[in-house]
């Protein structure tokens, strides 16, 4: 009997194993393949701290999300609707997420009676007939089968037992028709040296493609159809290489040196791992001793006329808050980038979460307003480093660019950006046209932005002093004179405040008025979109408003949100934006406030939604 | 084609800021003499750059007519790192004290010493805090009776010289601020000095910590009291250069010059030896010792600029200097029409 094709729209799959069975590689070229195909995707790792936890134990399980289909898909989908357990630890952790009906795909090899009892199971799950009234049991020997494969080639066992997420790879390939080549091309690149890790994993693939292949188990291919995307080149984009690009061509546009000061921090490592691989291109970057030292060399890099970048996560920003202070204080141009995860102190490292914000906007000491930006999706944090270094150059100030742990190693399908086509970045260097009487002013202002002149080090005749003491307006000493610190303090608030002209005008998605508004910042933004496409094929007013800027909030913000009865706003904290927005616009919003270390899924805000608006 | 060195005098470097210490306080000695000798470093005003924390020293950049940071308590070293790493060229200067350079900021003063990056450190030790109005430092001696340790310090004091030589210092001297043509060597021999210059000026706190190098600093005693190194030089002191420093096994002891010991008998200072440097660095806080003054340890190593800057140009002649655009572009990528 042939296999039949069936046409489906989208598909939500999740690979899960043990932290040493290479799912988040696997998900990855799942994903480029799916890219390369045409299909919208959107994708999401999960990954545990520990970098080895206990083989077969529940705590060492990691996991990897993709979400592909036709059409236009904003979030990397709220349940799979196939599991690939690699082992019972990843049944045991992922079975509940699993949509009724769905598909569990199991290496039977590793459903051993030690594993069994390290994941909690009494009995064996494969045999014991409790998943077969919910869902597609597909329990299949791949260890065997890959060692069969590989049999007469000459690598030890333990090696060979390795290749089975290549099994899992090619069965899944075969299930929704995608072609093995990029993966082999890609295999051959990275086991260059060792051509026998090759062969052996290309052969496991094949296994698993001829599996489905030609056994009669499956009996069905899936076929997804390219999603309808606007006109262009694409590609796939991680948030953390994306943003890494982002400040790169920040620094090409602006012709400034890149000095990226930092330390190591999940999730945030990533961007110092990707700029310290492009030294052709001038970036300089510095491992700091510690999260202070990194922000302060960069804040002494950006004195000196460099672009000057740190990035970090929570915790590395409490650390770096009196730093952050003295880069209001000085006015000099830095990004200071959050790639914000579960807290607060060490909280949940790998996972996700939007409880910084509050900390961007007034965790440091005095009155000490920072713009703050949040990126919204993987390839968005390409744009928003572009615009967080551009305000923070253009205005003299530190610039907080808020992304999380799902943005920043979650991956979408990216039209690929002509770096010409970014809004100009022209910076001028003060010299000494900038002298008034032979005196230089260091704290003298543009009349638009209220910056002051950037005057580096090395410039003839603009000798001048900073510091963190208040300065005196215009000439930059030190002064201590009550009305001067009242006028400085008022200064400062109003060039932040001056941002907004550089803030587009809002666009609502949906209703432009009516029952509901879903309002969010950040991350959760394909969340409410996804929402808000249902709520409004059932027929409800909803609309939904996406914030980029949160300092300061754009100028129509007020006028849009009074045009709908009721506001949710849903957050991964315990309420933060909320209070921002009820503080300024005094409306009565309401929170949707999730702290799992998960994004929010569009079905949550469906159901707050409808609890509001009934 | 080399720069044209304008010609300055001490006024060039002087800031129109009135100078705020406490009269007596021997700041004053440390900001002349280095306005005197930087006239004569050979290089052009604009490129001098003071990076200071927080602390009385600290306030010493606004009183330079250079450019200047005065930042936050113990950070001057890592700002100091970004302007050298920004711009090499320029001539960087750090102006901490024992608490800044020491205690708050003790990280980055190491770190900064093992990497080596061509930027001068001058460290004022008057072992007390003074702006914060008295409390002990981290170079206090042990028993120091302050207003935070009424029945006397518990802590045993660092060892300025001892924590950078511990910290792969390739530069490593000591002055006193009532030395003032010693000082003057001394800062221009940190600027010529190629890596992390570390030094360390005993400077007096007239107000917290009045005398606390008085038996350094005391005409009748002094000579008794500080040991003048120089390089190649045997290390006598003395009212009659009539004492040495010998060593006996591996331990230094104190001699006379006379009938048992001739000077041939006496250590000879060799400023590129880390053991004799460990040594001298040590003799602080031990009564039977003189304090050595002068460079205790001088060697020459790649700067880490240096290493850095050699890494981008490697990287740009095996990938010439593109645009980000081509990483861009990279990757797997479909078209969508």
């Amino acid at each position: 009997m042939g296999k039949k094709t069936e046409q489906v729209e989208e598909v939500v799959i999740r690979f899960a194993g043990d932290s040493g069975d290479g799912m988040q590689l696997t998900g990855g070229r799942f994903t480029e393949t799916t890219a390369i195909l045409g299909n919208d995707l959107s994708t999401l790792p999960d990954f545990p701290a520990e970098i080895r936890a206990p083989a077969g134990s529940l705590a060492g399980v990691s996991a990897f999300q993709i979400k592909f289909s036709s059409k236009d898909i904003h979030t990397p989908g709220d349940k799979p609707d196939v599991l690939v357990a690699m082992n019972p630890a990843a049944l045991k952790v992922h079975q509940q997420d699993i949509n009724p009906g769905g598909t569990i795909i199991c290496n039977s090899n590793a459903f051993t009676p030690k594993n069994l009892k390290f994941a909690g199971y009494e009995t064996n799950p494969l045999e014991d007939k409790t998943l077969d009234d919910y869902y597609t049991l597909y329990s299949i020997e791949m260890s065997k089968m890959v060692s069969l494969a590989n049999e007469d080639l000459e690598i030890s066992s333990k090696i060979i037992d390795r290749t089975k997420n290549f099994f899992a790879l090619g069965l899944l390939f075969w299930i929704y028709d995608r072609p093995l080549e990029s993966t082999k091309k890609w295999l051959g690149v990275k086991f260059a040296k060792k051509p026998e890790i090759v062969e052996a994993n290309i052969r496991a693939l094949d296994a698993g493609y001829n599996y489905g292949e030609t056994t009669e188990i499956f009996t069905t291919r899936y076929k997804v159809d390219k999603a309808d995307l606007p006109a262009g080149t694409y590609r796939n984009v991680v948030g953390n290489y994306a943003l890494s690009m982002g400040l790169a061509a920040a620094a090409e546009r602006s012709k400034l040196g890149l000095f990226y000061g930092g330390y190591p921090i999940t999730p945030a490592s990533d961007i110092l791992h990707t700029l310290s691989a492009w030294k052709h291109l001038g970036i300089k970057t510095f491992q700091a001793e510690d999260e202070i030292a990194g922000i302060t060399s960069v804040l002494g890099a950006a004195f000196t006329g460099d672009l000057g970048i740190t990035a970090t996560s929570g915790p590395g920003i409490a650390l770096k808050g009196e730093a952050m202070g003295l880069a209001v204080m000085a006015e000099l141009p830095i990004v200071i980038i959050n790639v914000q995860r579960g807290g607060p102190s060490t909280g949940l490292p790998t996972k996700t979460e939007q409880s910084d914000l509050m900390q961007a906007m007034y965790g440091r000491n005095g009155e000490a307003p920072v713009p703050v930006l949040a990126s919204a999706t993987p390839g968005d944090c390409f744009f928003a480093a572009y615009e967080a270094c551009r305000i923070a150059v253009k205005y003299m100030t530190p610039v907080v660019l808020l992304t999380d742990g799902y943005l920043a190693n979650g991956s979408e399908p990216w039209q690929v950006p002509k770096v010409a086509d970014l809004p100009d970045f022209d910076v001028t260097f003060a010299d000494e046209s900038n002298l008034a009487d032979g005196q230089f002013l260091s704290y003298s202002r543009d009349k638009k932005t209220l910056a002051r002149p950037w005057a580096i080090p090395g410039t003839p005749g603009l000798e001048h002093r900073i510091g963190g003491i208040e300065t005196e307006d215009l000439t930059g000493n030190v002064s201590y004179d009550p009305d001067n610190h009242h006028y400085m303090v008022e200064t400062r608030a109003k060039k932040v405040a001056t941002i907004v002209n550089e803030i587009e005008p809002t666009k609502i998605f949906g209703s432009k008025s009516g029952d509901l508004l879903i309002l969010s910042w950040g991350g959760t933004k394909g969340a409410c979109r996804s929402a808000t496409e249902a709520l409004k094929a059932e027929g409800k007013k909803v609309g939904h408003l996406h914030l980029r800027w949160i300092n300061p909030f754009p100028k129509d913000l007020g006028e849009k949100l009074i045009k709908f009865k009721n506001i949710l706003i849903p957050e991964i904290n315990h309420g933060q934006l909320i209070k921002l927005i009820r503080a300024e616009f005094l409306v009565d919003a309401q929170g949707l406030n999730q702290v799992r270390g998960k994004p929010i899924t569009s079905a949550d805000i469906q159901e707050a939604s409808n609890k509001l608006i009934g | 084609m080399p720069e044209t060195v304008k010609t300055y005098t001490k006024k060039d470097f002087t800031s129109d800021q009135s100078v705020r210490w406490c009269p007596g306080c021997g700041d004053y000695a440390i900001l002349a003499q280095t306005q005197k000798v930087f006239p004569d470093l050979g290089v052009n005003k604009e490129k001098f750059v003071f990076i200071s924390g927080i602390g009385c020293s600290s306030r010493f950049p606004y009183y330079m007519n250079t450019y200047g940071f005065h930042t936050i308590h113990g950070r001057a070293p890592a700002i100091a790192s970004g302007v050298k790493l920004a711009n090499p060229d320029l001539s960087v200067w750090v102006v901490t004290g024992d608490g800044d350079g020491l205690s708050i900021g003790g990280n980055h003063t190491i770190h900064l010493l093992r990497r080596n990056l061509n930027i001068n450190v001058m460290l004022f030790n008057n072992r007390i805090y003074g702006l914060t109005k008295g409390q002990y430092s981290p170079t206090s001696e042990v028993g120091k009776i302050t207003k935070s340790t009424p029945m006397g310090s518990l802590d045993r004091p660092f060892n300025p010289l001892t924590v950078a030589l511990g910290s792969g210092a390739t530069f490593v001297s000591r002055t006193i601020d009532k030395e003032t043509k010693h000082m003057q060597s001394m800062i221009k021999r940190s600027h010529d000095h190629k890596g992390t210059s570390f030094m360390e000026i005993y400077q007096n706190c007239n107000i917290f910590n009045d005398g606390a190098f008085l038996a350094q600093t005391d005409r009748d005693q002094k000579a008794e009291t500080v040991l003048i190194l120089e390089n190649g030089q045997p290390m006598l002191f003395g009212n009659e250069k009539n004492k040495g420093v010998r060593l006996d096994g591996n331990k230094p002891v104190i001699v006379d010059i006379g009938d048992k010991w001739s000077v041939d008998d006496v250590l000879v200072h060799d400023e590129s030896d880390y053991v004799i440097a460990s040594l001298l660095s040590n003799m602080s806080y031990q009564t039977d010792f003189p304090d050595p003054i002068g460079v205790l340890y001088a060697v020459e190593s790649e700067t880490y600029e240096e290493t850095m800057v050699a890494q981008i140009n490697e990287a740009i002649k095996k990938k010439p200097k593109g645009s980000i655009q081509e990483i861009i572009n990279s990757g797997d990528t479909w078209v969508v029409k």
